[in-house]
């Protein structure tokens, strides 16, 4: 028996292997961030509740906390909503607002109605920061911690697993 | 009827030598440029298309900073490394060579050398074994001994 006659059997068993990862893995899924563990970068942006004041991320040094990108017009921040409310509630970590290319009174409806978990919220009303941040959609969430580096990110709705098993052990973790 | 088809044939026509763009007509270099520039990027909505032809909302904001940036002066290169820092390597159609992407850009020749390789063996070997070998004293007796022989 040729031992040659194999090759094109093996090259094959290695093709169907290599489709069979590519049918599981997900083309859209998550990207990494090219701002992980890089300082978060700086901007100053009215608030959503009230425009005549700003917030700049150098107001939260010494203190971990999780920036939420999202927008009233994003279906999956919607889903993502009641969750954040609820972790608000524990007060485990302060949540901070991204509005992104919204509404503003769309946005304040949203709030009005569902709840606001969010201790304020930033509106990036033409979409400029949010290139900053490398933002591809919404809702996006980081974790940045005392010196203001981003040490995680989440191009995901949160959902309890992401909560208690990723944001919640690193926050503890950031805040010793 | 056949009018109307034509008419019709014509719109589209004319229609695709003039895209729908929002093109500021006093800066076409401008544009041009910008076209030239985002056929290379890659749009992070739509993952398989150009940031030059992707019709997502965060794709335009990337054009309309592009242009400003242009407008300011800046370089292709110094663009292409702003998008870069924000979007990592994934924004390049062209990816940067590095340790995690040699054999993205060296596999294929490393395949190429070994094919040759491999068939300049295969071509040596069928050489050998087509080329014409004198029998030896025992192989000729052997062969005699066969044709000799009674067949009863």
């Amino acid at each position: 028996m040729n031992r040659l006659l194999l090759i094109p059997l093996i090259l094959f068993i290695v093709l169907v292997g290599f489709f069979f990862i590519g049918l599981r893995h997900d083309p859209n899924g998550e990207l990494p961030s090219a701002l992980l563990n890089k300082p978060a970068p700086a901007f100053q942006l009215p608030q959503l509740q009230d425009p005549t004041k700003t917030f700049s991320p150098k107001e939260m040094s010494g203190k971990v906390w999780l920036l939420n990108v999202w927008a009233s017009w994003c279906e999956p921040c919607r889903e993502e909503h009641p969750w954040l409310v609820e972790y608000s509630k524990s007060a485990k970590v302060p949540i901070y607002g991204f509005n992104w290319k919204d509404d503003r009174a769309a946005a304040l409806r949203l709030l009005n109605e569902n709840g606001n978990p969010y201790v304020l919220t930033v509106s990036d009303t033409d979409g400029r920061v949010a290139i900053d941040y490398g933002v591809t959609g919404a809702p996006e969430t980081y974790v940045i911690d005392r010196q203001g580096v981003i040490r995680y990110k989440k191009a995901l709705p949160l959902d309890q697993d992401t909560w208690e098993k990723e944001i919640v052990p690193l926050v503890k973790r950031l805040n010793q | 009827m056949k009018q109307f088809a034509f008419a019709i044939t014509l719109v589209f026509i004319v229609g695709g030598l003039f895209p729908m763009r929002a093109q500021p007509a006093d800066d076409a270099q401008l544009e041009q440029r910008m076209q030239a520039l985002t056929q290379q990027l890659r749009c992070l909505v739509c993952r398989n298309e150009t940031l030059a032809d992707s019709p997502a909302d965060v794709a335009e904001d990337l054009r309309r900073q592009i242009r400003e940036q242009m407008k300011a002066g800046k370089s292709d290169q110094e663009i292409i490394a702003f998008l870069h820092e924000r979007y990592g390597d994934f924004v390049l159609y062209k990816p940067p060579v590095k340790s995690t992407t040699y054999l993205l850009w060296f596999g294929p020749f490393v395949l190429l050398i070994g094919g040759t390789f491999m068939l300049y063996q295969y071509l040596k070997q069928r050489r050998e074994m087509i080329a014409d070998k004198p029998l030896s004293a025992a192989e000729r007796k052997r062969a005699e001994e066969l044709l000799t022989k009674d067949i009863t």
